[in-house]
């Protein structure tokens, strides 16, 4: 549902069994969840969250079925508890959610009783990126021990996340995860997409409106994380930006990041707008992980998978 | 009608200042007579309610619920939400226009009035103050005030533009009763599903801030004086269910210029906040909204310095399917009928002083007031015969399953509440009683 289920001891199973799963023969990791059956249930589009849940379902050796918003019962009006109940009549074990409702998840595990993986909730959410994000950076940064999850594993970590924080459930698991691991957390943005209620997401989330003064805090070779996001046009709802100017002061570009940390990682959760958030040039360019990310994605979701369903050495936790 | 004697109990009216041992006897739906204890010795009544221990005060007035007929009987009826009204201490009611359709003619209004709906309490209405609240054309006042109006409102909504708004001032002035604002700048709220602050960004949900309900209670003061000044009237102002300390400062500040404002709480408003949403409790989605504990504790200074003139539940009631959506879809309001006394006694009586009486006045006596209730909101003698009597000190809890509404949409199921009714009388007819339920003191 939320990061803030999630103890660091249980980020830290996760991550390990990632690993563990990773280094499986393809016939081993098939067999874990051999016959299981798994829905996934989009209310709407995704490339990356979806492919990856299904490919690491199916790498399990689950049986998955995606239903869509469109062409399913949805269209009809059939409510999110009674397409619930219908998936778990067929035999889901476990419903996988994308939702453009904040809090769709608790209704579905309420309504179901099944595990339900939160895949991204409206403007809440998105746990397994959080956690895939983490994993990214655990791999790329120096000096981190990516086998020793706790506290202090991302101390001395500065992570300038940038763009539009209001609309992100991106920005909100990962500032409500990373500083728990020890990471200083700079939100960045204009005040229409970053209000100063962001600071209630916790302890070790600030606000510097200034992008090249939040990167230049990320510029410690090895030490800084410049995360960017896409603004979530969908979600505007009227507010009307200067993209011209949003641009100019927020845009990652060549230029900006050499000038202010020629080091930082960057990161981006997808989908990318090439020319407005981030330039292509740093989209490819040598700092990018953007890709690893969803390598990552895919293998931290078997994990989550396994856990739901109590196998791989997770006792039957329901999430 | 038969008689009936009240003994041993605790009078307390507020509008005769008495607040003492008193027995009663109601006859023919009146007070009849109010005695020294011991007075009516020897006196001969088919009923006597022993009240030794126990509060006798006017039957409470609530002048904000939605009884959803016609329309929406699934969600509650008129004789249901009476009969939680009944359940909750309550002999007045005032019924909000937003049933389907709304109530905005005579023929509407006196339908809904009408005895064979089944009120078991006094069903008072105020209708719409726009055609279909729709906020653009001012209903009939003087005809629907002939059929019973006792103000106008397009509650749910509110009424945006200036001049439509002062149009319905003047209109309402002229026959002395209240427009019912509910005050909201809609232009502000697309989208929105709780009250704009941390809670709200931390839960991805799009905030209704402050400002959308001060503008909007700002303009209308301002239209108040400007009626006043523009044309000798003194117009009526009603703002409902006040949530935020900017509105509750700014209503203040209208009263001490003497404007004929008045204003309602609700109880949900002065016990919780907008924490309470916690992992999206749909039965804590209300509008306006719950807000932050500055607000709150706004709301109990505001009734406690007499700012705010009474308590209104807004009770709402919703079918359980319609509030088991996601959050953004599911309906706003709670009910309420049943947990106000409850709420009232145990928030502001035991956890902030306010004396009984006090509470008697913010629940009876000035909501009867605000809508003209004549002879309710009082027990002087030869008022109606409309009576609570509670059991100040027990404390209990709220079970929702064992609710007199037809819905169970309440954030208190479980809730701790102080004060428990024992009997209702309206017009001198019992029309709740509690005595077989009684539950140990604590």
């Amino acid at each position: 549902m939320t990061v803030g289920d999630l103890s660091i001891a249980e980020v830290a199973a996760i991550l390990a069994a990632t690993d563990r799963i990773e280094q499986m023969a393809s016939a081993e990791r098939a067999r874990m969840l051999a016959g299981r059956r798994i829905a996934l249930l989009f209310y709407e589009s995704s490339t990356r969250t979806r492919t990856s849940f299904e490919l690491a379902a199916k790498q399990l050796g689950a049986i998955t079925t995606l239903v869509s918003d469109k062409s399913s019962s949805i269209e009809k009006g059939e409510s999110l508890k009674d397409t619930g109940l219908t998936l778990r009549a067929l035999g889901a074990e476990c419903i996988i959610l994308r939702h453009p409702n904040s809090g769709a998840p608790y209704l579905l595990a309420t309504a179901t009783g099944l595990p339900v993986l939160n895949a991204g909730d409206g403007m809440h959410e998105h746990p397994s990126q959080a956690l895939l994000d983490l994993r990214t950076m655990l791999a790329r940064l120096d000096g981190v021990n990516a086998h020793r999850v706790d506290e202090k594993t991302l101390a001395g970590v500065t992570v300038v996340i940038t763009g539009d924080i209001l609309h992100s459930r991106v920005a909100r698991s990962n500032a409500m995860l990373l500083p728990r691991l020890g990471a200083k957390v700079l939100l960045c943005g204009p005040k229409e997409l970053l209000p100063e209620d962001a600071l209630g997401l916790g302890a070790g989330v600030e606000i510097e409106r200034d992008f090249d003064k939040a990167l230049k805090q990320a510029s410690a070779r090895g030490r800084g994380v410049a995360m960017m996001l896409r603004i979530q046009r969908e979600r505007l709802a009227g507010l009307e930006l200067d993209l011209g100017d949003y641009v100019a002061r927020y845009q990652l570009n060549e230029e900006r990041l050499i000038a202010c940390a020629p080091h930082a990682l960057v990161m981006h959760p997808g989908p990318m707008v090439r020319g407005l958030e981030i330039s292509g040039e740093v989209a490819d360019g040598p700092n990018s992980a953007i890709e690893e990310q969803v390598r990552h994605g895919l293998a931290v979701r078997t994990a989550l998978l396994a856990r739901a369903l109590g196998v791989g050495g997770f006792e039957s936790v329901t999430v | 009608m038969s008689d009936i004697l009240i003994l041993n109990g605790r009078l307390v009216d507020p509008a005769s200042g008495v607040d003492a041992e008193r027995d009663l006897l109601l006859r023919d739906g009146r007070v009849a007579a109010v005695e020294m204890p011991g007075g009516f010795r020897g006196a001969k009544t088919k009923e006597t309610i022993d009240a030794a221990g126990l509060v006798v005060a006017p039957g409470l007035v609530d002048v904000h619920v939605h009884l959803r007929e016609p329309g929406q009987t699934y969600k509650e009826s008129i004789a249901t939400g009476t009969a939680a009204a009944a359940a909750g201490g309550f002999t007045s009611v005032v019924a909000m226009p937003n049933t389907v359709p709304v109530n905005d003619s005579a023929a509407k209004l006196e339908w809904m009035l009408d005895a064979a709906r089944g009120a078991c309490v006094n069903l008072f209405a105020m209708p719409a103050a726009t055609f279909g609240s729709m906020g653009e054309e001012i209903t009939d006042f003087h005809e629907l005030r002939r059929a019973g109006a006792v103000g106008f409102t397009d509650d749910g909504k509110p009424v945006l533009h200036d001049r439509v708004m002062r149009e319905a001032l003047v209109a309402a002035a002229g026959i002395g009763v209240p427009v019912s604002q509910h005050a909201e700048d809609t232009r502000l709220t697309g989208g929105c599903s709780m009250n704009a602050g941390p809670v709200a960004f931390r839960l991805g949900l799009r905030g209704m801030t402050v400002d959308a309900e001060a503008r909007i209670v700002e303009r209308d003061i301002r239209l108040l004086k400007d009626i006043e000044e523009s044309e000798g009237l003194r117009a009526h102002l009603h703002v409902q269910h006040v949530s935020t300390a900017r509105a509750m400062s700014l209503i203040r500040a209208a009263k001490a210029e003497g404007l004929h404002v008045t204003c309602e709480v609700a109880p949900h408003h002065f016990t919780l906040t907008d924490e309470a949403v916690g992992d999206y409790d749909t039965n804590a989605k209300m509008n306006p909204p719950l807000r932050a504990e500055t607000d709150r504790l706004a709301m109990i200074a505001g009734l406690m310095d007499g700012t705010v003139d009474c308590i209104a539940t807004d009770h709402a009631p919703h079918a359980l399917f319609e509030k088991e959506q996601e959050f953004e879809r599911a309906p706003n309001g709670i009910t309420g009928l049943e947990t106000a006394l409850g709420l009232a006694l145990r928030v502001l009586h035991r956890g902030h002083g306010m004396t009984i009486s006090r509470v008697m006045e913010l629940m009876s006596v000035q909501p009867a007031g605000i809508v003209s209730l004549e002879g309710r909101g009082t027990l002087k003698i030869g008022s109606f015969a409309d009576v609570v009597v509670f059991d100040p000190s027990v404390e209990w809890r709220f079970d929702a399953k064992k609710t007199r509404s037809k819905s169970r949409n309440t954030p208190f199921d479980g809730a701790g509440m102080v004060g428990r009714v024992v009997a209702t009388i309206c017009e001198g007819r019992v029309v709740y009683r509690n005595d077989v339920e009684q539950p140990a003191k604590s």
